[in-house]
């Protein structure tokens, strides 16, 4: 325990890739201020502290903890919840511990199935027995228990109270460090912090407003995918039919990707009160699809969409990339081999059961 | 497999005011019966079916959802419905991927005149639901339920030194 | 944590409409306990909650119980809507803070199990409780109306419309696509049931029309645009040239007489008859100028003739003349713009196109006509044979799932005009051939009976085939009507020398451009959408769009001017108010929350939603917003809100409806 009453910082990685960590860490120089400010207590991949150590901190010890990663195991919701109860000011930092972000496309699948490739089917497995993970394994020494996998991947705010969200795949380290200012400020001068459940370090108002091609009016005739079309310069991705979750998406990272022809994939999450970034798109894109006449007759009209929507590959992935936790449906219904599809009928029998 | 006998299906059914929710009307004027297992939401237009009212409603717990509104050239804000068809197309291909069947987002045009025409397909639905069983989102989509990993083939091998168990 | 409404539920037994099926006593107490938790204070259930009595139970309630929302579960919200929102009202509680579920029309009415039913109601009020939560205090929008309104056709309808506004002292704008006003009533010869003189009847109203202080006629015009709204419509009409200076020509009609370019005239005569290049389309036009058909004018072809311009000694000919573009400025329009005939070719069967002396109605009546083609002689093709025998087959087109599945109202009568007049004038052997005989207004059947005593032959059957082919020595040479005779339950070939199609009525051709241009609908069969069929006939979904006479639906004569003086009745009331309030029922964006996507910019038909290019957002215009909510769902950053129907209040009626907000949640 530190005896220089500086504020206590923490930060953990749960189900993540790390490119939060690296993204603290371009903040520059900044780090520095942040280590003069800060007395870090916690963060595995910078010190070397042990969950045994957290364990002995009092409650609200952590004056501010970012968590960043998805709850994808029980190791995750433990720390969830250890660190909930050792922190003053809990974050949901970056997408995976908003909403699920990568981790969470896990969830169009079953825990069997990913074991299943993972350890069996993947072709440069060579596993002759067969060997699958276990959460514990009997030892003449006694037993080793290792965290269990949840079947859902849930985001953080699904099993602890959060405080705060900094959202982004990675977080943009001039908004961390924006976030980092206004938490120094309320530290040291005793200036408000903004309410409770607030997304920091973001917009209010989409990508669109930040990105720097001129919009008009949205009328769709095709979709692209990245490698099926080199954008036009100074045209908007969307009007030109490359998907782009732009307008359904937070901005504050300073639409960096449509800069460089890549459109946005929505890693900022929805804005406002929207419950599900991925209906709002898929409404969006929808509308804005510009084949058919009124005249037409209906079977005309679907022919026409169905030929605009066959563009547009895998429209479930696109629209939930990063909010699959925070979605409405949260996760697929999938059969034993882990596909949202009736199981495939066995060989010989005619009738093809439906899933449970 | 599931006993689909005692299943009652519900289903939600979104209404445009001027031509499906008169055809409801005119339905039950007319005293034509179909089952009680729809329950109906009017909206000014079909145009105004969000999709978010869709999952909302499956992650509820509907076993189907019932999309109404004016035949395609007779929309009374002109051709709002073809919003809605563009929509409610490319949310069954959607949530397809999510495993719920696509048969259980159902388009119907009716006009105002259609009174029986809207009863028979609300009774088509509920048979059709029927027959694909109960969807219990809220069952598929629980938080607090974490299974094991499946026990299935032998126990990993270990070697004989000393394992420290983490704490 | 907000503060809790209160709400009162108040469950109709509708006498037994709604108790016999659905427990209503049950519901109420069920209300009152399980959905205390959500707000509901006080839950009541009475025989007739629009009544007097029952209305006044809510009065009561919203000022001693302090009620904050209303729940009614009672008929359909197409009824008594208003009447419980005006309750609420006049007890001092916002009419919008009211909501009406129906559980008669979508449950007691439809459904037999008593139990399923009740069930269902619980989820209905359920769900009407949850939404009343989020409902907001609203106001109505006022808008002003300008005085003046435009009439589009210059049929009867249109004529009798305009002449009843601008008899009260506000101005009217008449617009007719055809050179003179008249429509297909100036074709007719005599009307039913009284045989009055068309022209007679019709003529003293256009001229009072084309002379009418309060009037301006454009003839030879088309609208080409509309924008704007009820109170404010700004529309662009399209004068077309007619290369004759109205100031001053006199009518005197030697361009006509010295024309030398004969033309078929397919409309007014039906193809009957011939035109000139130059014309009045006939004697009584109104008004009495002439046009130039620059399609068929040799000048406008070759250069050469200018025989008008050469013989008129008013110099009223301008083959300079241009189209004129006319911007007009009404508060309330009126479309009257008739009906298109059936293309009988189109019904191969009865050889109307093929057989010289197969024709339709029109072309009939331009025969019977006096100052028709042949001086109302009833005669064949070649201008002079008088028939001996004359075949009217009733419902061509009509009554036909090959074609139009409706009845068109008037052949019937008119096959009988038809008949009495062939007899007066011929005395030549008349038959009827009829599906069912439909006479049914004033004077109507009193005329079938006087027909049947002139000695007409009436055969009820469908006519299989019209044919000059014979098989016996008296059909030769002459046509023969091949039907089934259903009272003898024969096959009858009937020899006659002429043969009268009454052809349905079909909506004009471009109806459906039309009432996209207004924006309003078309019906599947191509007629304008009524607002209700019965208790609204002349009133359009659209604010200050009214339809009338035929364009509505085919109809006789008397209806089309009862339509025509009520469409005009509406349009006065809504001058007399000067203002009109509008549901406020519209969508609008959060200026905060808009990104400038512009995803929204073209879904809306009205045109309400715009581009702020400075401030880079988009901005919808509650004048023009319909309130259909489709920018609403599309906006995909919410950031487009619509009253009455907000993403809170659908998704809070959704919950309800799925029980989610019982303590226990319970499924059906």
């Amino acid at each position: 325990m530190s005896e220089n009453g500086k504020p206590k910082f923490g930060m953990y990685w749960a189900s993540s890739c790390g490119g939060c960590e690296i993204s603290v860490l371009n903040i520059g120089e900044h780090i520095l201020t942040v280590d003069e400010i800060f007395d870090v207590v916690f963060w595995p991949v910078a010190a070397d502290f042990k969950y045994k150590d957290v364990r002995g901190y009092p409650d609200g010890y952590i004056d501010l903890c970012l968590f960043n990663g998805a709850i994808r195991n029980s190791e995750n919701e433990e720390m969830a919840h250890l660190l909930r109860q050792k922190s003053k000011v809990l974050v949901a930092f970056g997408s995976c511990a908003y909403e699920g972000c990568i981790p969470a496309l896990a969830n169009f699948t079953s825990k069997e199935a990913i074991l299943q490739t993972v350890f069996l089917d993947s072709p440069s497995v060579d596993n002759p027995d067969r060997v699958l993970p276990q959460p514990v394994t009997a030892v003449p020494e006694g037993e080793i228990r290792i965290p269990e996998m949840y079947e859902t991947v849930k985001s953080l705010d699904q099993v602890v109270d959060v405080d705060y969200i900094i959202p982004g795949c990675p977080p943009e380290p001039h908004q961390i460090w924006a976030v980092l200012q206004v938490v120094v400020a309320a530290l040291t001068e005793g200036a408000e912090l903004p309410p409770k459940g607030s997304i920091v370090g973001a917009q209010e108002t989409a990508v669109c407003e930040e990105c720097i091609y001129p919009k008009s009016e949205k009328k769709i005739f095709r979709f692209y995918r990245p490698y099926e079309k080199v954008p036009e310069p100074g045209v908007c991705l969307l009007e030109q039919g490359i998907v782009c979750m732009g307008p359904a998406t937070r901005g504050g990272c300073g639409a960096l990707c449509p800069q460089v022809g890549m459109g946005c994939r929505g890693c900022y999450g929805p804005l406002g009160e929207v419950k599900d970034q991925g209906a709002r798109m898929l409404s969006a894109m929808a509308s804005v699809i510009g084949v058919g006449e009124p005249e037409m007759d209906e079977r005309m009209l679907e022919r026409e969409f169905e030929t605009v929507m066959d563009t547009l590959a895998d429209p479930a992935g696109t629209f939930y990339r990063f909010s699959m936790s925070h979605s409405l449906l949260r996760r697929a219904k999938v059969n034993g081999n882990g596909h949202a599809e009736p199981e495939p009928a066995e060989a010989g029998t005619t009738n093809v059961e439906m899933a449970n | 497999m599931m006993n689909n006998e005692n299943f009652e299906p519900v289903i939600i059914g979104f209404t445009c005011n001027w031509c499906s929710y008169r055809a409801a009307d005119l339905a039950g004027t007319a005293r034509v019966k179909y089952p009680p297992n729809v329950r109906l939401i009017r909206l000014m237009c079909s145009g105004r079916m969000d999709p978010t009212f869709v999952l909302q409603a499956f992650a509820g717990g509907a076993d189907g959802v019932l999309i109404t509104g004016c035949h395609p050239g007779e929309c009374h804000y002109l051709e709002q419905n073809l919003k809605a068809l563009r929509r409610t197309m490319l949310l069954k291909r959607t949530v397809a991927q999510f495993g719920i069947e696509p048969e259980r987002v159902r388009l119907v045009w009716a006009s105002a005149a259609e009174g029986v025409h809207l009863a028979h397909m609300i009774t088509d639905m509920v048979e059709e639901i029927r027959a694909l069983g109960p969807l219990n989102w809220p069952q598929v989509a629980a938080l607090n339920g974490n299974s094991h990993v499946p026990v299935l083939k032998k126990a990993a091998t270990v070697s004989e030194e000393k394992v420290e168990v983490a704490a | 944590m907000m503060p809790q409404e209160r709400i009162g539920v108040y469950i109709c037994h509708c006498g037994s409409n709604i108790a016999g099926t659905v427990d209503v006593e049950e519901l109420s107490s069920w209300a009152g306990e399980a959905l205390r938790h959500r707000g509901v204070v006080v839950a009541r259930d009475y025989k007739f909650m629009c009544s007097s009595l029952g209305q006044d139970l809510i009065a009561k309630d919203i000022k001693e119980d302090k009620l904050t929302r209303v729940v009614v579960a009672a008929c359909s919200p197409h009824l008594h809507e208003a009447t419980f929102r005006k309750a609420c009202a006049d007890a001092g509680l916002n009419p919008y803070l009211c909501e009406l579920v129906s559980i008669r029309e979508q449950v007691s009415w439809v459904h037999t199990d008593k139990v399923a039913a009740t069930a269902k109601a619980k989820a209905v009020i359920s769900g009407g409780v949850e939404r009343v939560i989020h409902h907001e205090p609203l106001e109505p929008m006022s808008v002003p109306i300008n005085p003046a309104t435009l009439v589009v056709g210059g049929g009867i309808a249109g004529i009798q419309a305009a002449m009843e506004i601008a008899d009260s002292g506000f101005h009217v704008y008449l617009v007719e696509r055809e050179p003179s006003i008249g429509g297909h009533m100036a074709q007719f010869d005599k009307t039913f049931p009284t045989l009055d003189c068309a022209a007679c009847i019709l003529t003293p109203k256009m001229v009072s029309i084309g002379s009418h202080p309060h009037v301006t006629l454009l003839t030879y015009s088309e609208v080409e645009q509309v924008d704007g709204y009820v109170g404010n419509f700004s529309v662009r009409v399209r004068k077309k040239a007619s290369y004759v200076n109205h100031d001053v020509c006199t009518g005197c009609s030697i361009c006509e007489e010295k024309c030398p370019k004969k033309v078929v005239d397919s409309v007014f005569e039906a193809g009957l008859g011939y035109r000139k290049a130059i014309y009045r389309p006939f004697p009584q036009a109104v008004p009495k100028y002439p046009v130039i058909d620059a399609e068929n004018c040799i000048y406008f072809d070759t250069g050469k003739c200018k025989a008008c311009e050469i013989h008129c000694e008013a110099g009223a000919i301008d083959f300079e003349q241009e189209d004129q573009i006319i911007e007009l400025n009404v508060g309330n329009i009126i479309l009257a713009t008739g009906y298109d005939l059936f293309d009988a070719r189109r019904e191969t069967q009865y050889g109307y196109g093929r057989l010289a002396n197969v024709f339709t109605s029109l072309e009939f009546e331009r025969l019977t006509n006096a100052a028709g083609p042949t001086n109302g002689e009833i005669v064949l093709r070649d201008g002079e044979t008088k028939p001996k025998a004359v075949g009217i087959i009733h419902c061509v087109g009509s009554r036909d799932r090959k074609f139009n599945n409706y009845c068109s109202v008037i052949c019937c009568m008119q096959s009988l005009k038809f008949a009495h007049l062939v007899k007066e004038r011929t005395g030549a052997e008349v038959y009827n051939f009829y599906i069912d005989m439909r006479t049914a207004y004033k004077e109507y059947d009193e005329f079938y009976q006087r027909v049947l005593s002139e000695g007409v032959h009436f055969i009820r059957g469908r006519v299989a085939e019209v044919t000059d082919v014979s098989n016996t020595p008296e059909e030769e040479e002459r046509l023969v009507i091949q039907t089934e005779d259903t009272r003898m339950g024969k096959q009858r070939r009937i020899p006659v020398d002429m043969v009268i199609l009454s052809a349905a009525l079909e909506p004009r051709h471009d109806s459906d451009e039309i009432a996209h241009m207004f924006g309003i609908s078309c019906s599947v069969n191509g007629w304008f959408i009524e607002k209700h069929p019965k208790l609204d006939p002349v009133a359009t979904m659209t604010e200050g769009i009214f339809i009338a006479g035929c364009a509505q639906g085919p109809k006789d004569i008397p209806s089309t001017v009862t339509q025509g003086a009520a469409a005009a009745a509406r349009v006065l009331g809504r001058i007399q108010q000067k203002e009109l309030a509008l549901e406020p029922i519209r969508a609008e964006v959060t200026e905060a929350l808009c990104s400038g996507c512009r995803i929204c910019n073209n879904l809306c038909p009205y045109h309400a939603i715009t581009f702020d290019e400075a401030k880079e957002v988009s901005v919808i215009n509650a004048a023009l917003c319909q309130g259909c909510g489709t920018c609403v769902a599309a906006c995909p950053s919410n950031a487009i809100s619509g009253t009455q129907f907000s993403n809170e209040q659908v998704m809070a009626q959704l919950e309800g409806l799925l029980m989610l907000n019982m303590a226990e949640p319970v499924l059906a």
